[in-house]
């Protein structure tokens, strides 16, 4: 539980640069989105990781109930073939 | 160097004083705040704009030191001058106070800061041009920084209102000694190598205006002021600063890390 005191915590993504996906790095406090941008840019692209930050207040994020994982992930275990290795790559392409 | 060129060389070495001892003093009093600021966070925030403004005043000590032409460092003038040839304005040494008092402080700097270098980028000085035009950016993100917490605590509960409205009070009376133009920001001013203060004093107070409109805060009437940190003349306070800053090179000259 929060202390009412402590700022609330929010969730800091980082674009390392233009093309890629904003990946969780990490979080911080801060009274509001603002200050959790700059708070965020000051701890996580300090060393110029990031071309653009998303933050989101860690309450707000639903999570699947790790005592559910049995149901949710484990019946895709034994469907390997949903898996793409059925297929023969021709040797021109590179980049699949 | 062309136009800049028939400024004398030892009056553009004070002018440039002034501009690093500004960011220098700056710096070391934001420094006093780490392990000491309201969050983890506002330590490292502040630890920030300290290294930047220290990042400034390399530039710029450095390049007082060429004007100079005795061979003195960056390092030399930082931490072997004596308070009084320190040029730095008195609003930049006054104590940290509260964390509201030195909010406000920071915005007063950094809205003057913005507004000056904003001009300096145009500089007839191609290597203070060059300064300016990496420092604004750094600036620009100071008063972003330091303009959401003057909103967040004057716009905030009674008490944070309140002491926020004290420092206003109590700092504004060192505003005036930024604007007040003397014999070097004039020759300065008329070789093109920095902008007319009454020029910057007038974007200054357009972006102060609308901060203090956004934090409910009052704008105190006048800026008398009787202080002259630019021509050396400094309250008692940078002799603490400076002997907290300097006391390591004074004790063991010529120290290296």
């Amino acid at each position: 539980m929060q202390h009412p005191r402590e700022w609330p915590l929010f969730e800091v993504f980082v674009r390392a640069r233009g093309g890629l996906d904003h990946k969780h790095v990490g979080s911080v406090h801060a009274t509001d989105t603002r200050m959790a941008i700059e708070h965020a840019r000051d701890l996580y692209t300090r060393r110029q990781e990031g071309v653009s930050i998303w933050v989101v207040r860690s309450a707000d994020i639903a999570a699947s109930d790790p005592g559910e994982a049995d149901s949710l992930f484990e019946p895709a275990r034994d469907k390997v073939y949903r898996h793409p290795t059925f297929y023969d790559i021709p040797d021109e392409v590179k980049t699949l | 160097m062309s136009e800049a060129a028939s400024v004398a060389a030892d009056t553009l070495f004070r002018y440039v004083l002034r501009l690093g001892d500004m960011s220098l003093v700056l710096a070391q009093r934001l420094g006093e705040w780490v392990g000491h600021a309201p969050a983890l966070e506002e330590d490292l925030g502040l630890a920030n704009i300290a290294l930047d403004l220290i990042g400034q005043s390399r530039f710029l000590l450095s390049y007082a030191g060429e004007l100079e032409g005795n061979g003195r460092s960056e390092d030399d003038l930082a931490f072997l001058r004596e308070h009084r040839d320190y040029l730095n304005p008195i609003l930049v040494e006054q104590p940290n106070g509260d964390f509201a008092h030195s909010i406000v402080r920071q915005v007063l700097i950094d809205a003057f800061q913005l507004a000056l270098y904003e001009r300096l980028v145009h500089s007839s000085d191609e290597r203070l041009a060059s300064i300016a035009a990496k420092s604004v950016k750094e600036i620009r993100y100071h008063l972003r920084y330091s303009g959401g917490w003057l909103v967040r605590l004057g716009d905030g509960t009674a008490e944070s209102h309140a002491r926020t409205q004290a420092a206003l009070q109590s700092l504004w009376r060192y505003t005036g000694e930024l604007f007040a133009e003397d014999e070097l920001d004039r020759s300065m001013c008329g070789h093109g190598v920095a902008p007319s203060l009454a020029e910057v004093q007038t974007a200054w107070g357009a972006r102060i205006d609308d901060l203090l409109t956004a934090a409910t805060l009052q704008r105190p009437a006048g800026q008398a002021h009787a202080w002259h940190g630019k021509r050396g003349e400094h309250s008692e306070h940078l002799g603490y600063i400076l002997a907290d800053m300097q006391h390591m090179q004074r004790t063991y000259p010529g120290a290296r890390w």
